[in-house]
């Protein structure tokens, strides 16, 4: 399959490149980006006029559901969601069920996905054998199986000699570690941020305090180990600050935060909407801003959607008993150009938290749109406003607290592995 | 956009008193003034809500207000069936909307919810129909707004009126949905310094932002005070290393004679039961003269007589 995308507006973070060019794809590879190669015939020309042309979107996390949940999605509807979310690579985390701590599920999930149309799926495998903390994984034949990293995704690990063994023997391989800062203890029986609005509406919190000592375990674990760790879905402006010091003292460490904490915060609880019981919890306004801020300063270096398809029967259920997590791989690219239009951020530095800064964080090729590098393309446009409904989601999970907002921007095509795997109608 | 209020600003739904204006609040308290009598008349009923049917859904078990709704309801002549669903088909795994909907069914007018979890009764009035009203009779830790108002009505016969007064609620703010309706009413109807008095394991983060003043000496919190609001102190509070033990709580913040001396010499006692007694309050201030315990019980019929009219349409 030859593709040519015509006159779009091509960003590269990469590459540094912003302006109107041409790109040719063939046999899965991106042949030119300018010129056509000599007898270039395209199967297919996408008129790209008006639109912008990015590297395609990498999602640091994404929850597949399978094995063990496909009441609440399946790995096709997710798959297609993700592309018509212009995401061609994603992280799942191993919290399916069983958990991904097997190099056989690993492999199972592999090649069930590479059968499927959509984007690249990039397990991270279980840190601890059932995520329970106690004992580890099989690291090095699950990297072979697959892995690109090692996590407890939101499974608790409370034993810090466990922690420490586990960077120590990751070091020892160079792997890296996933990990989500969160002190179990002081985050026990907590639904919401510890805070005013918790206070006001009766709702068990849990503290920034969880977040921060977690943190300083963990990196001061990572400095005695040497062990790669990067930092899931921060949530706090102390814990921010931490991440920010530690990299200015040389610790090379990395960090993401979830889309919906970027926009929302602890005051958007009142009225108890289940949809807004996430993990970590959206805290107070000063932690939203300072998110903001850190993204636009480059301390947090990818944005990702944490997507987490839930059933409605978990949602419908009164706030505490509510399961949680957002349904978000479609609105990563419009939640992220939100943030850039409302702090003026560029469009290159917006493109860049969701596509070549993920995809150095997840080790993998594209990311970029490099002559010879893989075709993983998005196609969007930057203007088109539409409006988030159960309906305008592909995703099986609806569970959204966006749900009837107004979005501005909206992928028309996702090329993955110079395949045309969505296409706007 | 209040759930709670009609487009034209009648109560729709009685959820909490966060946020409910003033003059709900008043009107409230003055239509429960004109059901005082009724208790005393020899038949004890009016006719506002004949043919009304009213559900007592408690999803947590309780007597006390369960009892007082369905003898407020009786009292307004309305049909009161109770439901224990904590003890019938939330055990065998019915969700709440299917229940809600099965009584729908059954042509309710109005729901009185009592449930464990902070924000049940919102999300049970978000999937109503429109003609059925919602009365939350206790949520979590959240609200329990009739409780509210019949302290305030309480606070009002005894004192007259709000503007000038000093109200301290001692004990376990952390957990009490009483604390919390008690404080936004006092708050909305211009009580110009009202306090909360407990050790820091029991009282919420940023509990100052509900416009309260922050006490954790009970010597210090009470002096000068007009009414003196003790809470219930459970007693798995210990369990969850909150306080070390009941007789320590009793020791610094239990409410004793020679505390309550500190406090202004007509001041009023207030607790919304079932008391602890040695352990949040000292039996002889609970039986004293200063205690209003319960002239509090025979209002909360009044009040909650005056919430259910209002509700259905019955205004006086």
């Amino acid at each position: 399959m030859k593709i040519a995308i015509k006159g779009g507006r091509v960003i590269d973070p990469m590459n540094q490149r912003d302006g109107v060019a041409d790109i040719y794809v063939a046999a899965g590879k991106i042949v030119a980006v300018g010129e056509a190669p000599a007898d270039f015939h395209a199967n297919r020309t996408i008129d790209a006029s008006g639109l912008v042309v990015c590297p395609g979107l990498v999602d640091l996390s994404v929850r597949l559901r399978e094995p063990g949940f496909e009441y609440k999605a399946t790995l096709e509807s997710e798959m297609l969601a993700a592309a018509s979310g212009g995401v061609t690579s994603l992280a799942c985390p191993p919290d399916t069920d069983p958990p991904l701590d097997e190099p056989g599920l690993v492999e199972m999930l592999k090649f069930r996905a590479k059968n499927l149309p959509g984007p690249r799926v990039y397990p991270i495998g279980a840190l601890t054998q059932k995520l329970e903390g106690k004992l580890l994984t099989e690291m090095a034949e699950l990297t072979e199986a697959g892995c690109r990293a090692f996590t407890q995704a939101d499974a608790p690990l409370t034993d810090s000699q466990v922690l420490l063994r586990a960077m120590e023997y990751a070091a020892t391989f160079g792997f890296s570690l996933w990990l989500r800062p969160q002190d179990v203890s002081l985050a026990r029986g907590g639904i919401a941020h510890d805070g005013a609005i918790a206070s006001r509406l009766g709702l068990p919190g849990i503290p920034s305090l969880a977040e921060t000592v977690a943190l300083a375990t963990i990196l001061q674990l990572a400095r005695a180990t040497g062990a790669r760790v990067h930092l899931s879905r921060l949530s706090t402006r102390e814990g921010i600050a931490m991440v920010r010091a530690a990299k200015a003292q040389g610790l090379a460490v990395s960090c993401d935060v979830a889309t919906p904490h970027v926009h929302l915060c602890e005051n958007d609880l009142v009225g108890f909407d289940a949809h807004l019981h996430l993990t970590p919890p959206l805290r107070a306004l000063r932690d939203r801003d300072a998110i903001r801020e850190a993204l636009r300063d480059g301390s947090i270096d990818a944005l990702c959607s944490d997507h987490t398809p839930v059933d409605e029967d978990e949602k419908q259920v009164p706030f505490g008993e509510s399961s949680p997590g957002a349904s978000g791989v479609e609105l990563l690219l419009p939640l992220t150009l939100k943030w850039a239009r409302e702090m003026d951020v560029p469009l290159m530095q917006a493109i860049d938290l969701v596509s070549w800064k993920p995809a150095q964080i997840l080790g993998v090729p594209g990311g970029h749109l490099s002559v010879g590098s893989c075709a993983d393309i998005c196609v969007f446009d930057e203007t088109e406003e539409w409006q988030v409904s159960p309906r305008s989601l592909a995703s099986q999970g609806k569970n959204t607290p966006f749900l009837n907002q107004p979005m501005q921007g909206r992928v028309r095509y996702t090329i993955i592995d110079g395949h045309l795997d969505f296409e706007a109608h | 956009m209040n759930p709670q209020l009609t487009t034209d600003g009648r109560l729709r739904h009685l959820l909490t008193l966060d946020g409910l204006p003033r003059a709900i609040l008043t009107q409230i308290l003055d239509t429960a003034e004109s059901f005082m009598d009724v208790g005393e008349r020899e038949v004890k009923k009016v006719p506002l809500l004949r043919g009304k049917s009213i559900f007592n859904l408690f999803f947590e078990p309780s007597t006390r207000t369960r009892t007082t709704f369905e003898i407020a309801a009786k009292r307004l002549s309305a049909d009161v069936v109770n439901l224990n669903i904590a003890t019938s088909s939330q055990t065998k795994g019915e969700a709440i909307l299917d229940t809600v909907d099965n009584l729908a069914a059954m042509h309710a007018d109005m729901f009185i919810v009592r449930h464990s979890q902070s924000g049940a009764a919102h999300f049970i009035a978000r999937n109503v129909a429109p003609h059925i009203s919602v009365v939350n009779a206790g949520d979590g830790r959240h609200a329990h707004p009739t409780q509210g108002l019949l302290d305030m009505f309480t606070i009002r016969r005894y004192k007259g009126a709000f503007h000038n007064l000093t109200v301290a609620v001692v004990g376990d703010v952390l957990h009490s949905r009483v604390a919390r309706s008690q404080i936004h009413a006092l708050t909305t109807l211009g009580v110009p310094e009202v306090r909360v008095i407990g050790p820091k394991t029991l009282l919420p983060a940023g509990v100052e932002q509900m416009g309260v003043k922050v006490f954790h000496n009970m010597e210090q919190g009470l002096a000068g005070c007009d009414v003196v609001i003790m809470l219930r102190l459970q007693n798995e509070r210990m369990r969850g290393a909150l306080l070390p033990s009941a007789q320590e709580y009793f020791k610094f913040f239990g409410l004793t004679p020679e505390k309550l001396a500190l406090a202004k010499p007509d001041a009023i006692v207030m607790h919304p039961g079932p008391m602890n007694r040695g352990v949040e309050i000292d039996s002889e201030v609970a039986d004293g003269p200063q205690s209003v315990i319960l002239p509090q019980v025979t209002y909360g019929i009044a009040v909650r007589m005056a919430v259910m009219a209002m509700l259905a349409g019955g205004s006086q």
